[in-house]
């Protein structure tokens, strides 16, 4: 009874939450005494790299008409790979791609399904996310096969130095229903959802004009930008960069929070960022309860310095 | 235009989280209940006006018992023409999505729409469930969505991005911000909520597929340490040396 992850690739690469939910189920997969084998769909490089991370073998099905991203056609395909490799554990990450297939597998399965998932499962508990963040859940799996996603940077990465083999896979592909016309990027910038860091800032800046020096910090930690709701519905800021329980919920390993006072609404969104800062004038604002590390001053005064400063570090 | 949207009941936002019964219940006293946000500002909105551009009917649905009536009530305030509650307690997102399902097969809908997830229980896997079990197209996270005649054109979020697919009726699809503004329920829909058409039906034969076995809070944080504005350089240090982050 092998564990089969699918591992999302975008533009030909293989994303870094695939490299999670690998990880993930190779650990499961060894605890039981089994292997963990990968699924990945349409054209993509450097599959092997996956056996770092404890995956044994990795089936591909690079049929270039599946480049589009198709929810549909994917879980047909993961099922006939599940039935292949018999598989009673599924995993994938519970990201942008997870979201859209792992429910569809788990109806067409008649599986049990656990999202968010945080931890490696005991027995057939899995402990997830709930109350966006501000609580966990243990949930048992009741059915002989199992759907767990895995929450974005919640479970450490174990390498383990092997090398994958990868064989093509086929099988029928299922028809779909949807046409994908076209792909906007926002930008060539870091990605909001995949940054190790954030810097996020909010109305304290006083206006979209200020943004310069958010950009510089940035810039200098590798780092991509955010903002506050209110920031994002007046304009001063695009609204993909809006994180929070509304926008996008981000999980960084680092999170800056300038002269944002860190409404319930606006944690919801950033509560699972490993280390949070907070540069706020307000002492009372809310968000030094949440805080690792904090300053209350002016922004325009202590991001310059703190630009300086990281670009010291990094010279 | 016929149009289902799911809603769920869910804890006001700022509703205190605590646990009853050895942890495994959610402690409800004192919390406020609402119609989940996502299904309300997002998917029930943009289903109105879908019904006002081109005539047809938004009816809401909801799995559970009476006390979920004051928040279906709600969406029927809002503009819904009709609702219906599947009675039945609500443990797992399979079994909710086949009595939806079921439903939703035998009355021919356009389009099913959903929230992206309840900010309860986080799932996101409902809606996409629903899809599979009509055998209909999926879109997740949406954040646009246009129809001409019965083609749908819908943009979703991806990695650092949007998407934009199209696809015949019926399709289900789950809701992200910039759908549709939320609206508040004027006095006249409170008042021809109260008389709207709330059917109550049982429930179809399902197994749990998962059980909820109980809850726990995070670790408190150790607490803020406070760097002196101006000594910015002893953050990095402590960021670098410290938390490692950097």
């Amino acid at each position: 009874m092998s564990v089969l992850v699918y591992a999302d690739s975008n533009n030909g690469t293989l994303t870094k939450n695939a490299f999670e939910a690998a990880s993930y189920g190779a650990q499961i997969a060894q605890a039981n005494g089994t292997n963990a084998v990968a699924v990945v769909v349409g054209s993509a490089s450097g599959l092997e790299d996956l056996g770092n991370y404890g995956i044994a073998k990795v089936l591909h099905l690079s049929d270039a008409s599946l480049d589009n991203f198709d929810p549909q056609k994917i879980t047909g395909i993961i099922a006939a790979a599940a039935q292949q490799e018999g598989a009673s554990t599924i995993i994938f990450s519970h990201d942008f791609s997870g979201k859209s297939v792992a429910p569809r597998l788990s109806a067409k399965l008649d599986a049990g399904m656990v999202t968010g998932a945080v931890a490696l499962p005991n027995g057939n508990v899995i402990k997830k996310a709930v109350f966006s963040g501000k609580a966990f859940a243990e949930v048992e799996v009741n059915t002989d096969t199992k759907i767990i996603a895995v929450l974005p940077n919640s479970v450490d990465k174990v390498t383990t130095g092997g090398s994958a083999s990868v064989e093509a896979f086929s099988c029928d592909i299922p028809s779909s229903g949807l046409t994908v016309k076209e792909i906007k990027k926002e930008s060539t910038e870091l990605s909001l959802t995949e940054a190790d860091i954030v810097v996020s800032a909010g109305r304290g800046l006083k206006g979209p004009e200020n943004w310069g020096m958010i950009e510089d910090l940035a810039k200098e930690l590798g780092a991509a930008t955010a903002c506050s709701r209110p920031v994002a519905d007046i304009g001063w800021r695009p609204h993909h960069e809006h994180v929070g329980q509304t926008g996008f919920a981000i999980r960084p390993n680092l999170y800056f929070a300038i002269g944002i006072s860190g409404a319930i609404q606006h944690l919801a969104g950033v509560n699972g960022s490993k280390v949070i800062v907070v540069i706020n004038t307000d002492a009372e604002a809310p968000f030094f309860k949440a805080a690792d590390y904090g300053i209350v001053g002016d922004a325009f005064e202590v991001v310059p310095k703190l630009v300086e400063a990281v670009k010291k570090l990094k010279a | 235009m016929k149009i289902l949207v799911c809603i769920s009941k869910a804890p006001d936002t700022t509703a205190k989280i605590a646990f009853t019964d050895g942890d495994t219940k959610f402690d409800e006293n004192g919390v406020q209940f609402i119609v989940n946000p996502y299904d309300e500002w997002y998917a029930l909105v943009r289903g109105l006006e879908l019904k006002e551009a081109n005539g047809g009917s938004v009816t809401v649905i909801n799995v559970g018992r009476a006390d979920s009536d004051p928040v279906i009530r709600k969406a029927l305030a809002i503009g819904a023409d009709d609702a219906v509650r599947i009675d039945a307690d609500t443990t797992d997102a399979l079994y909710v999505a086949k009595q939806i399902a079921n439903y939703a097969k035998e009355n021919a809908y356009d389009m099913v729409l959903c929230g992206k997830e309840t900010i309860d229980y986080n799932g996101s896997q409902v809606a996409g469930m629903i899809a599979e079990l009509m055998n209909a197209p999926y879109v997740s996270l949406a954040s646009k969505l246009d129809m001409n005649g019965n083609t749908a054109t819908i943009e979703r979020d991806i990695e650092g991005g949007v998407e934009v697919v199209e696809t015949a009726t019926p399709f289900v699809l789950s809701s992200a911000k910039g759908m549709a503004e939320a609206r508040i329920p004027n006095m006249r829909g409170i008042m021809a909520a109260r008389t709207k058409p709330l059917n109550v039906v049982a429930a179809s034969e399902a197994n749990n597929a998962t059980t909820i076995k109980g809850f726990s809070l995070p670790p408190a944080k150790s607490g803020c340490k406070y760097v002196d504005a101006d000594n910015v350089e002893e953050l990095v240090n402590l960021l670098h040396n410290e938390a490692k982050a950097i």
